[in-house]
């Protein structure tokens, strides 16, 4: 309990820290820095533009799955510091999913309107990806405080398109895969534990209360 | 020993891949990249030291083949860097990431290896691979290799005509097809302890597909024995067909009336037929097959009927739907 406690305090000044918005706002980028110097200095195998445009997908569900971590967070650990960092957690989730995206649109199809239309409408795994696109496009949008503001209660409401959109992610995912599906899989179970943790709870049993 | 060992008169690999064309594209697509995600010249120059170090990476150390160039029938194309023909390829039995073949590989013994031979044939048997290859003169065979996935090589194999050994095996009236199979031996083939696939790997060819002069049975790339990852010791390449036909490993040769299940097919029909030929107007109902990416290109390029080779092998399927008989 003790331990518990001293941690917890730690936790609250990191979390406070001033410093910690910007570490973290690095610490995100660094994967997109790694994937740059790869792809510049060959270091990413003979098709470097398959792992980027992979790799930048799958981080934009990588960094929805923490930014859906942060309630379960605070529930767990009673600081409701962890919400400070959703917002720059979710915008870099759409970042590396705006890059992915422009990957598949230059990269792949190399802004081939019509071959893109065509893939959008006949391939349910490039239809999955657009609409999981168009989910976050919104949040993005209305992730400012003003917007906050002027959308009051209905705020909330849009914004639980965040539970909705790395579904339609990971369905994008699971059609995409040829024959092992272990990875998709992996992420479902991260994601269905991510929902569970936010189910309304029942009354909070004794002993286990919020320590603030 | 399993192969004669190359003249010092002849062709080295070195010179038949102009390896220097490939390195410049390269760092021109490399700049050009880095260019395009707005990356200074500090990292653009980190790129050209990779550039030399992989020059540093001169011999690859495997053993050289005596084999017969066959310049006719060579595409007029670029050869795919020998680092990416051996470091990205999809060989589910040793895992079901590309890169992953080349680092686990090192498990498959390929000496002393045998193949069976059954079914509808009057020789039939169990042979050792140096006996099945004796009697044959090793060519080397640069073709187009097209993966389902949509990206393509052209790799110089070295290997012998398929039909030329079958002809041995005096297949019967019956044959009107043959199958073949990859080693099953998960302590070898780490891959296999996952049922990804239905173990072992099996792939088919209707008789005259096998017959034909461009499938080959490899032994050999770039001038030397296959690398474990690309199929060593043994392998069949049918240029014009998608690249999971061309079975790699293979311990057995049947020869059959009834076409055979192969091992895509049976995992999903619906996506994966027993013909497979390369074909940009039939697409895979998940993804467009109009255009492939050539690796070490930065461009993609128009996917061509059977592969480029439809003037050789169109008459093999004349009258056939190719929508129904994918």
């Amino acid at each position: 309990m003790e331990g518990a406690l001293h941690f917890n305090a730690y936790l609250r000044a990191l979390l406070a820290a001033r410093w910690c918005k910007p570490v973290l706002f690095v610490l995100c980028l660094l994967p997109l820095v790694q994937l740059v110097y790869g792809i510049v200095a060959d270091t990413l195998g003979a098709n470097p533009i398959e792992v980027f445009t992979r790799a930048t997908g799958e981080w934009g569900l990588r960094l929805l799955l923490v930014t859906l971590l942060m309630t379960p967070l605070r529930r767990l650990t009673g600081l409701a510091q962890w919400i400070r960092l959703r917002r720059m957690l979710g915008l870099f989730a759409f970042f590396y999913v705006v890059v992915h995206f422009t990957s598949y649109l230059w990269l792949d199809q190399f802004f081939d309107w019509a071959e893109i239309l065509a893939d959008i409408l006949k391939r349910p795994f490039i239809t999955a990806g657009v609409v999981a696109f168009f989910m976050l496009l919104p949040l993005a949008l209305t992730s400012s405080n003003a917007m906050m503001r002027r959308l009051g209660r209905n705020w909330k409401r849009l914004h639980r398109l965040a539970w909705l959109a790395p579904a339609v992610a990971l369905l994008h995912f699971f059609w995409l895969v040829k024959a092992d599906l272990l990875q998709p899989v992996l992420y479902t179970l991260l994601f269905v534990l991510l929902m569970l943790l936010r189910l309304p709870r029942r009354r909070s049993r004794p002993g286990a209360g919020r320590p603030a | 020993m399993l192969i004669k060992v190359r003249g010092s008169d002849a062709v080295r690999p070195s010179e038949i891949t102009p390896e220097s064309i490939y390195r410049e594209r390269r760092r021109f697509m490399q700049a050009g990249l880095g260019l395009g995600l707005s990356v200074g010249g500090g990292l653009a120059l980190t790129g050209l030291a990779a550039e030399e170090a992989r020059a540093a990476y001169a011999s690859h150390g495997r053993r050289p083949l005596a084999y017969t160039p066959r310049p006719d029938l060579a595409p007029d194309e670029e050869l795919t860097d020998y680092k990416d023909v051996t470091s990205y390829n999809n060989f589910y039995e040793f895992g079901t990431d590309k890169y992953s073949p080349a680092k686990r590989a090192h498990t498959l013994r390929t000496e002393p290896w045998s193949v069976s031979v059954a079914g509808e044939c009057e020789a039939g048997g169990r042979f050792a691979l140096e006996d099945i290859l004796r009697p044959h003169a090793l060519e080397e065979r640069i073709y187009r290799f097209r993966c389902v996935e949509g990206w393509s090589m052209v790799i110089p194999w070295v290997g012998i005509p398929l039909g030329a050994v079958l002809k041995r095996f005096r297949p019967t009236s019956k044959a009107k097809f043959v199958e073949f199979t990859t080693l099953y031996d998960p302590e070898q083939m780490p891959g296999q302890k996952r049922r990804v696939l239905d173990w072992p790997y099996v792939e088919g060819l209707r008789m005259d597909e096998a017959m034909h002069p461009l499938t080959i049975l490899a032994v050999g790339l770039y001038g030397e024995v296959l690398p474990n990852q690309n199929g060593a010791p043994l392998r069949l390449v049918v240029p014009w067909k998608y690249g999971f036909k061309s079975i790699k490993s293979i311990v057995s040769i049947r020869f059959t009336e009834q076409q055979p299940l192969s091992s895509w097919e049976r995992a999903i029909p619906s996506e994966y037929g027993f013909y497979s030929n390369v074909n940009p107007e039939v697409s895979h109902p998940r993804w467009s097959q109009r255009r492939e990416r050539r690796i070490g290109q930065f461009f993609k390029i128009p996917t061509r009927k059977f592969n480029g080779y439809e003037e050789q092998v169109a008459h093999l399927y004349a009258g056939m739907d190719l929508k129904k008989y994918f």
